[in-house]
């Protein structure tokens, strides 16, 4: 979202010097082709968007409106699934659990990292974008023995936040050194150190306050991916929100609170996205 | 001049505020030594058995090229790195493993350090919430310290909406908040403007005179050093050449280091015989009296060049021609060529007025002590850095 609106804002500089005609037709070619690729690329998003919107709105008959998929959300039972509220609520505490840990892990990690082992940077950040290129599947055969063991102790769902928060380390890293790297750590820690402040202090009452669009923008995409992530919790056998869906589309023939669920599950990432980039904005507009 | 100027740009500040800080942060001004202070990056000195002693309330500036040392003799001190051996002692006390959020010292640093999403006041007050002051006399005494820097007004703004020499002034002020034991400045005017900069020193002098603080001013601008401190240190390749006040350093170097990097110095070509040196014909009194005889290099001010009184001789060692004149003021430089070197002068303006470009000067070196370089260019006649 903040990309394309960046785009749009983006002024176009034109060469000192050149007749006015020429810039004029070159804004208008400019222009022409920004809505071109707007619109191509909105297609391409919203017409998938707006198709599930319809299907989760669709009567008992073909062609008809009704709101009893939405209803079905809070009540919907397939035959040897568990409530679809039941893998919703699961889900989204997976994703709140999910984000506490990757925040208490990797928010004072980089800041110790970057404060007093800088020379491990390159390697905490190997490590951190690692996830990224292994697939799914070897994963899960290489974490299947400690869930194996892991499911001697518990079998709630609850317990995918582990592999979760491996998946989620590349994204929330990037998000966190992108904030990370935007303020002087050595000297805010310095001062904050000079002036009395334990070390603890300089990481929650300093450091993390001043990258709070990072923290914002880690959370998000980690909130995003749990969300949504199927794979992993269906090869382990886990059931979350995404493998309840999947089970529903199997099993029902009228799958109307598929869509409804799904819409609702984007809404609410989409609906997360504004919450949080209105917060950052807001600081800023109550500082600017 | 730039000093004469600032004065009277510095905001003036109501007397009672003032008083109240100083009655309450001037608890008794404690006495800093460093007792071989050693610290080695790799296998580069950055101090070797550094001894320094700050008298109780004096302000010292360590001055140097980069490198020298000055920089981490203060984190040393203020507990940011730690020493390979020696000793740092406040008040008496062994602060030498002590970590730096114990240490109580107040520290402006040279980038901007202010909290950015903390207010000014809380900034100022950042400090006094970690000794858990209370919440009405935290902001009491934030903004007693924001009127002593004269910037009460700008209480309720962040960092990001004050100019670089406000920031400087609101982190002066968050670092005496806490009513340290020692103040420590890292260079903290480098990143200003000419004029600011002029103003923020003189600023800083008049505020630690008031508090009556013990200060360690770091910096590589003789200048601000020679302008501020009560003594100047003077530091080369992790050691001090010289600590002393202003005037001693400037007009009594002690090395020929502290001549040449304190000032302007002429390097003339001269002569040592029998305890003076002579230089073009002048015969000037040695610093170093035992200097064995043979040639050397003078290290001349340029104000110890003054007009021969006899007028314009057509030749002579020190008779030669106008490059340059450079109004500085109340002084004029004088640039002269006098064929197989040049020389710089520095007369008053009245006197230099009559002096252009291509004329015809006679010129006598003043017979001040002078040091001798040990140096074997005696060609280069010129050195030192612009003060």
């Amino acid at each position: 979202m903040a990309a394309l609106t960046s785009v749009g804002e983006t002024p176009i500089a034109a060469p000192a010097g050149r007749p006015r005609g020429m810039q004029a037709g070159r804004r208008r070619r400019l222009n022409t082709f920004r809505y071109v690729v707007f619109t191509l690329f909105g297609a391409f998003f919203l017409i998938p968007l707006l198709a599930m919107l319809r299907f989760s709105l669709e009567g008992a008959k073909l062609g008809t409106w009704s709101l009893s998929a939405w209803r079905q959300i809070a009540s919907y039972q397939g035959s040897g699934i568990p409530p679809l509220l039941s893998s919703i609520e699961i889900t989204l505490e997976l994703a709140v659990i999910t984000c506490a840990v990757m925040l208490v892990l990797l928010v004072p990690t980089m800041i110790w990292v970057q404060l007093r082992v800088r020379w491990l940077t390159r390697t905490i950040e190997v490590l951190c974008l690692l996830p990224l290129t292994i697939p799914a599947i070897v994963l899960v055969v290489g974490l299947g023995e400690i869930y194996n063991r892991i499911q001697r102790f518990s079998l709630s769902a609850l317990m995918l936040f582990w592999i979760y928060v491996i998946l989620a380390l590349p994204y929330a890293y990037r998000a966190l050194a992108a904030g990370l790297g935007g303020i002087d750590v050595k000297t805010l820690s310095e001062a904050a150190r000079s002036l009395g402040a334990s070390w603890f202090t300089v990481i929650v009452r300093v450091i993390a306050p001043n990258m709070r669009q990072g923290i914002l923008n880690a959370v998000l995409l980690t909130f995003s991916l749990v969300l949504g992530e199927f794979t992993i919790a269906y090869l382990l056998l886990y059931t979350n929100l995404q493998v309840e869906l999947y089970s529903i589309s199997r099993n029902t023939p009228n799958a109307g609170v598929l869509f409804s669920t799904s819409f609702a599950a984007l809404l609410f990432a989409f609906a997360l996205l504004m919450i949080l980039s209105y917060a950052g904005r807001g600081r800023r507009r109550s500082r600017g | 001049m730039a000093v004469a100027a600032a004065v009277d740009e510095v905001p003036l500040v109501t007397s009672s505020p003032v008083t109240r800080v100083r009655d309450r942060a001037a608890r008794d001004a404690v006495e800093v030594r460093l007792e071989g202070l050693s610290r080695h990056y790799g296998s580069v000195v950055a101090l070797d058995r550094l001894d320094l002693t700050l008298e109780p309330g004096q302000l010292i500036a360590l001055l140097g090229p980069s490198g020298c040392g000055k920089t981490t003799t203060l984190r040393l001190l203020a507990g940011l790195e730690d020493a390979d051996a020696g000793r740092v002692i406040v008040g008496g006390r062994d602060i030498t493993r002590m970590p730096a959020n114990k240490r109580d010292m107040g520290m402006v640093f040279q980038a901007y350090s202010l909290f950015p999403h903390m207010t000014v006041r809380q900034n100022v007050a950042f400090g006094l919430r970690l000794r858990r002051v209370g919440a009405a006399e935290r902001d009491q005494r934030a903004i007693e310290m924001l009127e002593l820097v004269g910037l009460a007004e700008h209480a309720t703004r962040y960092p990001h909406q004050l100019s670089g020499g406000q920031q400087q002034r609101v982190a002066l002020a968050r670092a005496l908040a806490i009513e340290p034991q020692v103040l420590l400045l890292d260079e903290p005017l480098s990143a200003l403007d000419a004029k600011v900069r002029a103003q923020l020193r003189d600023e800083i002098r008049r505020i630690q005179l008031e508090v009556g603080i013990t200060t360690l001013f770091v910096t590589h601008d003789q200048e601000e050093a020679l302008a501020i401190a009560d003594r100047v240190g003077v530091m080369r390749d992790g050691h001090l050449e010289q600590l002393a006040p202003p005037t001693e350093v400037y007009s009594r170097p002690a090395t020929s280091f502290v001549a040449e990097f304190v000032g302007l110095t002429n390097r003339l070509a001269g002569e040592v015989r029998d305890g003076s040196v002579i230089v073009r014909g002048c015969t000037l009194p040695l610093v170093e009296r035992d200097t064995p005889n043979g040639q050397v290099v003078a290290l001349v001010r340029p104000e110890a060049v003054t007009m021969a009184s006899d007028g314009a001789p057509e030749s002579g060692p020190l008779v030669g021609t106008v490059i340059a004149v450079t109004f500085l003021g109340a002084t004029s430089r004088v640039t002269v060529d006098l064929g197989d070197a040049r020389i710089l002068a520095q007369f008053s303006t009245a006197d230099a007025a009559a002096l252009t470009a291509g004329s015809r000067v006679a010129l006598t070196i003043r017979p001040d002590p002078v040091l001798v370089s040990a140096s074997s260019d005696p060609a280069v006649s010129v050195a030192g850095e612009e003060a």
